[in-house]
């Protein structure tokens, strides 16, 4: 198996609207991955690109659409969609592409421009759902997530403070970012346990916002960084693993996201990591919503299950701590344009793994870090491994 | 690298500017209507709906009672053997008060909604309903709850023909 | 190390299907496939691939409601916004990485389930330049029909025998929706709807479903039926943008082709292949596509056509299965469909329209309008 390197990575403001359109996104966030990666496209051999619901965008087919902007023209381009997934599973594709040898150089490129659509992108979560058993119910996304969240907080008896706490720390650690949406430096638990409620459990500054934004980083071969000299800049990707669980999510039990732990101890078992807590050193969860980091950190394996709460209140996950946890700010913090969170996922492990997080660096080395999304229907995890 | 980026790329546009004219749009409606043929499984879950009646499959492979119906086990892949009514009372798995409705905008008298998993079928097998009969200060994950029927002239065989599940009461089945 | 076919999985196609639900076909279709291998998708499966688009299934996110019915409950899996070609290149990617070694690829089309099937593909347009033009989507195969008859000096007469002969071959297929005794006078005749494509030269949706079980060299050796080796695939996109794409002659497929034949270390197309499945969604496509993979010199695909070279017992037969106009459009299964029918071919298992001593084939997609996308697939007996 061919060793395979992030070498580049960019990324556009996250915005609830932004100008530009998902082509000039796109564009822009690969010409940065590119000029970070010191390469221009026709170094590229195969471009992928992640980019969620259609509808959010209002083209069909609109991985066709995107790709001029994402330097697909004239190159094997692929689009994969895994849903919410999609942000960190696009670079598993770009993965095989390098490791398969059919090439040495993948662009991935996430985009998406949630601001098309009209009135509201909340609209779109309209069609997700099961037609006969779900839709004639009129489901609220949010409905899903509370339900999970409810699930959650009453198997393990976990108080909500635990878990609004993630979305200060979050937050506040977004004040680092120089593409956040909503940092808050003052934010405090009191702001998130007093806002407006939503469906009980969750409250407004319990969820990521709606974003446009785009994201890409540049893959390599380790042939191509040695040529290159580019090994100050690498992270290496050390193991990936993604699990779908069934569409049937009123028959299972959310308090776990059992996709999400398949996932993880497949890209473990890659990486060769039998201790998950001790041998990595930070970690960038999928935290769409407060609760999710904590749910999913459950799920990765750095948590016992039920208790991934306590590491929050104990310090344990701020950046300065012993293990920090969505140092970039995640979601919470700096924005949700679903698949372009790859910037605040793979791009932020590349980024503290080369030492060039600017203000949000941790502080401790860091040579090993996991991230993680999640989509669909509480169905889908993937994971990826990187270290430097 | 970050701290020697300068400048991030992203024109940010505020909440009235798409309306007001201040920027270019083109805005189009696409012509997209789906009608899913509601296949073997389903097609009988929603007859028996009609009639007042819950329906699941057995798979004889793993030994579990399917609800919602299907005519495949995802666990064994074999199809599933047979037709088997299931009660119509159930158990509250988690749920949601919710001041949201589905176009996300705000209403007063909360909706309560969440999973219920059906006596009769393997366990933690169900649907999401609605609950009613109830206020949010008393709902509650393993209260036992039964579907409150729409009358049957008011049926036309979807989730819909049951109203929400409301309280089981003493001594009901 | 060595990728082969070892599981071929195809629902008979139909016009609708409405005592399925898409599930259910998925299902026909993987029961078929896994049958076929002789596995257990539960135990013997390490990745599963589905190639779809929300549009063409009325889903915001179709990926969630692929699992259960093709056995990938609590495994690892994907959608690929892509057609079927491009969902064999991420499956033979994963096993040369060594991520997995069984892959199943699943695609189909529910057509029948759409019910305003020009919206949706007028909906894949550029909505700032092209939305607003309004009509009928298949101008633009009129537009490039037009523009290749003019670069290439093919005729529409040439078309016609395409329209005609890829529809009466599918009535040797038991597995097309469109078999028709039909004429290359009666495909003339036909109204000129977007000019100069005639209705009879563009094909007609179909449901279906089709499932492929992949396997790297160790794993294949021990399934039941011979492997049928991928010794080469490519895929490509040129241009979104109607106005600056290259119009008479596909750069998606030359690409695609020549990444393909680079892979497979084929040097002279032309006389490699002992069969082509190829793109006909519109008839003309046949045509530009043999020329784009270099199995037709420029300008002379008609003319082989005409002279039967491309007929079940021609210099190259093509299209046997009836392709799209003979056996339904499938949407982006199409092309897992003909790479379906080619391994059929190459195992000797294509029944009626068995091509005598098929030893390798070249299979060819394009995803449709509007796109500008396709792949390659070089299917063999031999490694």
């Amino acid at each position: 198996m061919r060793k395979v390197a992030v070498v580049g990575a960019g990324m556009t403001l996250f915005r609830r609207r932004l100008q530009e359109t998902g082509k000039e996104l796109s564009f822009e966030a690969t010409r940065m991955a590119l000029d970070a990666a010191k390469m221009e496209i026709g170094d590229v051999d195969a471009v992928i690109h992640g980019t969620a619901p259609d509808a959010f965008d209002g083209v069909h087919m609109k991985g066709e659409y995107l790709l001029d902007g994402s330097g697909g023209r004239r190159k094997p381009y692929m689009r994969v969609f895994t849903g919410g997934g999609t942000g960190v599973f696009s670079t598993i594709a770009g993965y095989w592409h390098v490791a398969s040898g059919l090439a040495d150089v993948a662009l991935v490129v996430n985009e998406e421009k949630m601001s098309s659509c009209q009135p509201h992108p909340q609209s779109v979560f309209a069609h997700i759902w099961d037609p006969i058993l779900d839709r004639p119910l009129k489901p609220n996304l949010v409905w899903i997530f509370a339900m999970e969240m409810n699930r959650y907080m009453t198997v393990h008896g976990i108080p909500y403070e635990d878990i609004a706490r993630v979305a200060v720390k979050n937050k506040r650690n977004a004040v680092g970012h120089p593409c956040a949406q909503l940092a808050d430096p003052n934010i405090t638990l009191e702001d998130v346990m007093n806002s407006e409620l939503m469906a009980w459990p969750v409250r407004r500054l319990d969820i990521s916002p709606p974003s446009d934004g785009a994201a890409a980083v540049v893959l390599a071969s380790e042939d191509v960084v040695r040529k290159r000299k580019l090994r100050d800049q690498a992270a290496w990707i050390k193991g990936v693993g993604w699990c779908i669980d069934s569409t049937m999510w009123t028959d299972r039990d959310l308090f776990f996201p059992e996709y999400v732990n398949r996932a993880a101890k497949m890209a473990y078992k890659q990486a060769k990591i039998t201790s998950p807590r001790k041998e990595i050193d930070f970690a960038e969860p999928y935290d769409p919503f407060d609760y999710k980091e904590l749910h999913h950190l459950e799920g990765l394996g750095l948590a016992d299950k039920g208790k991934a709460g306590l590491m929050t209140r104990e310090g344990i996950t701020e950046r300065d701590g012993d293990f920090p946890v969505c140092p970039s700010g995640g979601l919470l913090g700096v924005g949700n344009p679903i698949a372009a969170t790859l910037g605040l996922k793979v791009g932020e492990l590349y980024w503290q793994l080369t030492g060039q997080a600017g203000k949000r660096q941790i502080p401790n080395e860091v040579h090993t870090g996991v991230t993680q999304a999640w989509g669909d229907l509480m169905q889908y995890g993937c994971v990826v491994v990187m270290g430097a | 690298m970050t701290d020697r980026i300068g400048r991030w790329p992203g024109a940010e546009l505020g909440p009235k500017d798409l309306e007001s004219g201040a920027v270019t749009t083109v805005r189009y409606r696409p012509e997209a209507k789906f009608a899913w043929s509601a296949g073997e499984a389903m097609s009988r879950f929603l007859a028996e709906l009609q009639e007042g009646r819950l329906i699941a499959r057995e798979c004889k492979g793993c030994d579990r009672i399917l609800f919602p119906p299907r005519m495949f086990c995802e666990e064994c892949f074999r199809p599933t053997d047979t037709w088997v009514h299931v009660r119509d009372t159930g158990t509250i798995e988690t749920y949601s008060i919710s001041y949201l409705d589905t176009d996300a905008r705000r209403i007063i008298e909360p909706i309560l909604v969440g999973v219920v998993s059906i006596d009769g079928a393997s366990p933690k097998m169900g649907i999401m309903h609605y609950f009613g009969g109830m206020t949010k200060d008393e709902i509650r994950i393993g209260m036992r709850v039964k579907a409150k029927w729409r009358r049957p002239e008011d049926r036309v065989g979807s989730v819909l023909d049951i109203e929400h599940f409301r309280p089981l009461r003493e001594g009901e089945r | 190390m060595k990728v082969g076919i070892v599981g071929v999985g195809i629902t008979p196609f139909r016009p609708s299907t409405p005592e399925f639900s898409w599930k259910e076909l998925m299902y026909d279709g993987a029961q078929r496939a896994y049958a076929d291998a002789g596995i257990d998708p539960r135990t013997d499966v390490d990745s599963f691939i589905t190639c779809a688009e929300d549009y063409y299934e009325g889903f915001g996110i179709f990926d969630e409601f692929t699992p259960d019915q093709l056995g990938a409950v609590l495994r690892p899996m994907h959608t690929v916004g892509g057609d079927g070609i491009q969902g064999l290149a991420n499956a033979y990617m994963q096993i040369q990485s060594g991520l997995a070694e069984v892959v199943v690829v699943e695609s189909h089309s529910k057509a029948s389930d759409i019910l305003t099937f020009n919206g949706i593909v007028a909906h894949g347009l550029d909505p700032i330049w092209n939305k607003p033009l309004g009509g009928h989507p298949n101008y633009i195969a009129g537009l490039e029909m037009d523009a290749f008859l003019r670069g290439s000096g093919n005729t529409a007469k040439d078309c016609a025998h395409i329209a005609a002969g890829n529809r009466q071959a599918a009535l040797l297929n038991s597995a097309a929706a469109y078999g028709a005794r039909v004429t290359p006078e009666q495909v003339t005749a036909s109204p000129a709807l977007w000019a100069p494509l005639r209705s009879l030269d563009a094909s007609v949706p179909a449901d279906g479903c089709v499932v492929l079980v992949l396997a790297g060299e160790k794993a294949a050796h021990k399934m039941e039926a011979p492997p049928v080796w991928i010794q080469g695939i490519g895929w490509a996109s040129d241009s979104p943008s109607l106005e600056t794409r290259e119009w008479v002659s596909p750069q998606y497929a030359r690409l695609a082709a020549a990444m393909a034949y680079r892979l497979a270390k084929v040097r002279a197309p032309a006389g490699a292949f002992d069969l082509a499945e190829v793109d006909d969604k519109f008839s003309y496509k046949e045509l530009q596509h043999l020329e784009a993979l270099g199995l037709a010199k420029r300008g002379q695909s008609g003319k082989m056509a005409r002279r039967g070279d491309l007929d079940g017992n021609g210099r190259l037969p093509t299209n046997v299965s009836g392709g799209s106009l003979g056996c339904g459009n499938v949407l982006d299964a199409s092309g897992l469909h003909r790479a379906a029918e080619a391994a059929l071919q190459i195992r000797g298992d294509a029944g009626k329209h068995q091509v005598d001593g098929a030893k390798r084939a070249v299979v060819q997609s394009w995803r449709g309008l509007p796109t500008a996308t396709g792949a390659v697939a070089i299917l063999g007996a031999s490694g």
